[in-house]
């Protein structure tokens, strides 16, 4: 089996807030990051597929048709976008760096049609990242 | 689908590979370099994984200020400007090889409350990094 991974940037500004907490317990829960004006990050996604590679192209999938679903999927969805006004997938989530890998998942999985869909790593900063990876046996929710 | 928390640390710190027991000739042979007497050091990063369900509150699988905490409480106030072979308990028993590192290091994490320690690398330099993922069924 090979695994070919493709790489994106987007940058989205966010912010967390509970509104079933109080003012003081979303400080204390979230910081920073509890700022009403919202921030921002430039995030990095590695896309993976796995497969066999086509005999007849070499490929395990179409790069180029890879690129137009992340275009269409990802950027056009996200990029330069506020997250908690933008993006009606993420619609009562908490924008954290995982609700967004789980999200960008259960969007990119069903588009992958040459290979499957082994694992997304999504980086919101070069100190955090989330990998959300193929897996029906165990944390499916 | 199954989701894992990545946090990225860093620890300067210094480390000699010798075993007592073997000759100077032997122990150079086997670690070169890295059992010059005088120990050398790294900027070791360290990377940290943590696998649960999202707290729907939150959307986190663990909060990162309980995670940077712990990991500063277990891990960085001790191997922080260390030398590991003398400052490191455990190193009294085994190599501080970065395999080692990272196996002492992720035992030293697994008691972390709120969400399953999956694994830990170590980067020791920019080419050579080591892996050590919890055993699969925990």
């Amino acid at each position: 089996m090979i695994r070919v991974t493709r790489k994106l940037e987007f940058s989205a500004a966010h912010f967390y807030h509970n509104p079933n907490l109080s003012a003081e317990e979303n400080r204390r829960v979230f910081g920073k990051c509890n700022n009403p004006h919202g921030h921002g990050h430039n995030y990095v996604l590695e896309v993976t597929v796995a497969g066999e590679p086509d005999p007849k192209t070499g490929m395990v999938l179409d790069l180029k048709e890879l690129k137009e679903i992340l275009d269409r999927e990802v950027t056009q969805r996200m990029d330069h976008r506020h997250l908690n006004y933008e993006v009606p997938d993420l619609a009562g989530k908490i924008p954290t760096c995982e609700e967004i890998a789980t999200v960008l998942w259960r969007i990119l999985e069903p588009k992958i049609h040459q290979g499957r869909l082994d694992r997304i790593r999504l980086y919101e900063s070069p100190d955090l990242f989330v990998d959300c990876t193929a897996d029906g046996m165990k944390g499916a929710r | 689908m199954k989701l894992s928390l990545w946090r990225r640390y860093s620890f300067p710190a210094s480390h000699r590979l010798f075993r007592a027991e073997w000759s100077a000739e032997h122990n150079e042979r086997v670690f070169g370099k890295c059992a010059n007497p005088y120990s050398h050091g790294h900027n070791y990063a360290l990377e940290v994984a943590v696998t649960g369900t999202v707290d729907p509150a939150t959307g986190m699988i663990a909060n990162l200020a309980d995670l940077d905490g712990f990991v500063q409480q277990k891990v960085l106030d001790a191997f922080d400007h260390a030398y590991m072979n003398e400052q490191i308990p455990e190193f009294r028993e085994c190599v501080p090889t970065t395999e080692n590192v990272c196996r002492v290091i992720f035992q030293r994490l697994s008691g972390f409350p709120h969400a399953h320690i999956e694994g830990v690398r170590i980067e020791e330099t920019g080419k050579n990094s080591f892996e050590y993922a919890a055993p699969s069924n925990p």
